[in-house]
């Protein structure tokens, strides 16, 4: 699969665009996904995906191979998408702070955080990712579940490493508060050994 | 060692950013609070790494869209590299003619002087 990525990548950058378009199967669910997670609905996404490839395109021959195609669009992908929030969120005259954004109350239950790991966990845990200010859910997006290091998540929200940790310490704070609203779940095995 | 201190370090220390010093191994072994987070931390952050592997569905024509997108963008590039060679194309042509019009118009000087010449001769 990786070699078929990297003769696909070789050939499109010679300027065969059938090998970009092939390129563009082979990946656009997984860019789709990321899109997704970042803006928190699908037609934003569809708008994200498009832009990013359009600009993967383009920028192609820059691409020096020595990260993988997959992070390398993921980067283009999350800075498509910060420029798409940024832009709607200009458009609607909305404060972009670092506060929450204010979230459907009847999306996460009281203890949201006793499913985590159960079947529905992906609902909670998106409802409570969309719950974030889109400048969280970028930073906590890219670090913890697409595991791009501070450095890149940094260079592409256009904000320095240290301002990306604050944003991404905050970030897992409210996740936390919101998914564990109460102290009390905690099982003696869990606690055994804790550090 | 106060819980707020040891509270901001838990997320480092779940991810591996951080190593948790004998004192603070010391207050979270003897904090319930504590120990509530850290696990709270651990089970937040692996809950978020499993979504790395669950790949979405994509919207209904987000492929097509994509590909339409990128081909609209080749025809508006083979565009206007063709409008951009046409346009070398006629500047070339007004350069050519002009150097052509100042050379028959230099010809027809000589000529001139040359015949000026034979008569007054």
């Amino acid at each position: 699969m990786a070699q078929e990525l990297a003769d696909l990548v070789t050939a499109a950058k010679a300027g065969d665009q059938a090998a970009f378009e092939e390129l563009v199967r082979v990946t656009h669910a997984d860019a789709y996904t990321l899109a997704f997670r970042m803006t928190g609905n699908e037609e934003d996404a569809k708008d994200v995906v498009q832009e990013a490839y359009l600009r993967a395109w383009k920028g192609l021959k820059r691409f020096r191979g020595d990260a993988k195609f997959n992070t390398w669009l993921y980067r283009i992908t999350a800075n498509c998408a910060v420029t798409h929030l940024s832009r709607r969120a200009k458009d609607r005259h909305d404060e972009l702070g670092d506060e929450e954004t204010a979230a459907d109350p009847r999306a996460v239950d009281s203890d949201p955080g006793a499913h985590l790991g159960a079947g529905d966990d992906r609902r909670i845990l998106q409802s409570a990712l969309q719950s974030l200010s889109p400048e969280m859910r970028a930073v906590v997006v890219l670090r913890d579940i697409y595991d791009l290091p501070h450095e890149a998540i940094a260079a592409e929200l256009g904000i320095s490493e240290g301002a990306a940790k604050v944003r991404l310490h905050r970030a897992r704070k409210k996740l936390r508060e919101r998914l564990f609203p109460l102290r009390s779940e905690l099982t003696g095995e869990e606690t055994a050994h804790a550090v | 060692m106060r819980c707020e201190r040891v509270a901001d370090l838990l997320p480092q220390i779940v991810d591996g950013t951080e190593k948790a010093d004998p004192q603070v191994r010391s207050h979270v072994e003897a904090c319930l609070r504590c120990q509530a987070e850290l696990v709270q931390y651990r089970r937040l952050l692996k809950a978020l790494r499993h979504l790395r592997t669950d790949v979405l569905q994509p919207a209904p024509g987000t492929l097509t869209a994509i590909l339409a997108n990128l081909e609209a963008a080749g025809e508006r590039g083979a565009m206007r590299s063709l409008l951009a060679g046409r346009r070398g194309a006629y500047l070339g042509g007004i350069a050519v003619a002009t150097a052509a019009a100042g050379a028959a118009g230099a010809l027809v000087m000589a000529n001139r002087g040359r015949r000026k010449m034979r008569l007054a001769g």
